[in-house]
């Protein structure tokens, strides 16, 4: 067992791990942070993908030990006493149809609008490759990201 | 999936990470961004007792000048690289080629070192590290030796650095005035991996092609300088890229799998090394 401790959506969390917990795990299971799901559980598909200290990172391939002394940043602490822009956004634009996709969906765009805060439509592709979409064929997905960007969507 | 037990070791530095692995040998792996280890770990490919984290090791991060190189930490994440001004002024091709790799999340993670010592056939650096003319700088129980880029990869997945060596930073040579590069990957849908990349290093002076350094991914075990093309290009002008570009498949042997036929990947190789020679030469 490894002792960790790790900011969780604001809050303190310490925990004895084993070193082969992931982080996508840790967070369902030890935090209880089950907005995050796990889609493909083989680093393809972006449904896990959450903040570390600010950058987007897939946590069904990260270690909860790697993220000792880290901050995460999960899809349930986005929301701050009102939605977050690209939450709304995504309503508002009908992103999402199964929603399987959504929290990765959405944590990967802050990310991109956090370091790009208005994006052409080709770097909004590009910036969303590495998380798939099984219903919405994406064109959806582009506008909402587009609309939080006109709404300053990086906060 | 759940990865099978095994030890974990936070390395406070190369030292420490290097005497881990000589007590514990074969035993034991290195981990730096996990973006391809982890999965491995995942489907229990791979199933080490113990496993050392390098992660922290201040030492192998971040990009630094050494006179008339660049030196390039293992532990600097793909997107460290993108953002590096040092690596987009003076070794432009990395810039370029590492914008390919993955996807944003990945690239967070994911090193320059591992992806180099972890030496997948479809990844895109080792190619570029071959026509930059790479030398590596690999950390054992007898001190550091610096392997250069023709000798690095060895075979499948194998390279140099040897099970209880590590491997700390990579010296890339600046390209100055008169250079330029190109690299180009044939994939399918955004995200996936080469199914042929060419990566190519041009100076040309008074119109004519002097110099040509041509790395391919994914036509071998093993990354591959185009040598044939290389020779061929040597005093040639652009309009002699054509014809040298032809031999881009000389002495391949590509594999044939759900990618691609190893025949289409030999014609992919010519024609991308047209393109990537053509754009290289500024013709
Ligand atoms: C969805 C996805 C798509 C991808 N697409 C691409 C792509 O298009 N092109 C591409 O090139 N790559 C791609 N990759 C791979 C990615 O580039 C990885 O970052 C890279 O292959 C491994 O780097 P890492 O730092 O994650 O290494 P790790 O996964 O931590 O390690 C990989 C291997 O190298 C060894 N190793 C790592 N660092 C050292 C060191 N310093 N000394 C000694 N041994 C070391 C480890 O022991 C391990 O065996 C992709 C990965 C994923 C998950
Ligand atoms: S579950 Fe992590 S990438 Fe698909
Ligand atoms: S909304 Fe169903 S996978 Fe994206």
């Amino acid at each position: 067992m490894v002792h960790i401790s790790v900011t969780v959506d604001g809050a303190q969390t310490q925990h004895d791990v084993e070193p082969r917990l992931l982080l996508v795990h840790y967070l369902r299971e030890r935090v209880g942070k089950v907005g995050t799901p796990v889609g493909c559980d083989t680093s393809n598909c972006g449904a896990c993908t959450v903040l570390l200290d600010g950058k987007s990172v897939k946590s069904c391939s990260v270690l909860a030990v790697q993220a000792d002394g880290s901050e995460i940043t999960t899809i349930e602490g986005l929301a701050n006493g009102e939605w977050h822009p690209v939450q709304s956004a995504f309503k508002e634009c009908h992103a999402l149809q199964c929603g399987y996709c959504t929290p990765g969906m959405i944590m990967a765009s802050v990310d991109l609008l956090n370091s790009n805060p208005s994006p052409s439509e080709e770097e909004i592709r590009a910036g969303l490759e590495g998380n798939l979409c099984r219903c919405t064929g994406y064109q959806n997905i582009v506008k909402a990201v587009q609309t939080a960007a006109a709404q300053g969507g990086a906060r | 999936m759940i990865p099978a037990a095994f030890d974990y070791v936070r390395a406070g530095s190369v030292d420490e990470a290097v005497r881990v692995l000589g007590e514990r040998g074969e035993d034991a792996k290195v981990l730096a961004g996990g973006q391809s280890l982890i999965p491995l770990l995942r489907l229990r490919l791979s199933y080490p007792e113990v496993v050392v984290d390098v992660g922290r090791v201040e030492e192998m991060h971040g990009v630094r000048e050494d006179g008339e190189h660049l030196v390039i930490g293992a532990m600097t994440t793909h997107a460290e690289v993108i953002d590096s001004d040092l690596v987009r002024t003076h070794c432009g091709l990395l810039s370029e080629a590492t914008e390919t790799v993955a996807d944003p999340a990945v690239r967070h993670r994911g090193t320059f070192g591992g992806s180099l010592a972890h030496a997948d056939p479809a990844g895109d650096l080792p190619a570029v590290a071959l026509a930059l003319d790479a030398e590596f700088v690999i950390a054992g129980s007898g001190g550091r030796r610096t392997v250069p880029a023709q000798g690095f990869f060895v075979d499948y997945l194998q390279t140099a650095v040897g099970a209880d060596e590590v491997l700390v930073e990579v010296r890339l040579p600046k390209l100055g005035a008169g250079w330029g590069h190109r690299y180009e990957k044939f994939h399918r849908v955004a995200q996936s991996w080469a199914i042929v990349g060419v990566a190519a290093v041009v100076h040309r002076s008074n119109g004519s092609i002097d110099q040509a350094r041509i790395g391919l991914t994914n036509m071998g075990p093993t990354p591959l300088r185009a040598s044939a093309v290389e020779q061929a290009l040597s005093g040639a002008d652009v309009s002699g890229i054509g014809a040298a570009a032809e031999h881009a498949a000389d002495d391949t042997s590509p594999a044939s799998d759900l990618g691609g036929a190893a025949d289409y990947r030999q014609h992919l190789a010519r024609v991308l090394t047209r393109r990537a020679v053509s754009a290289a030469a500024g013709g």
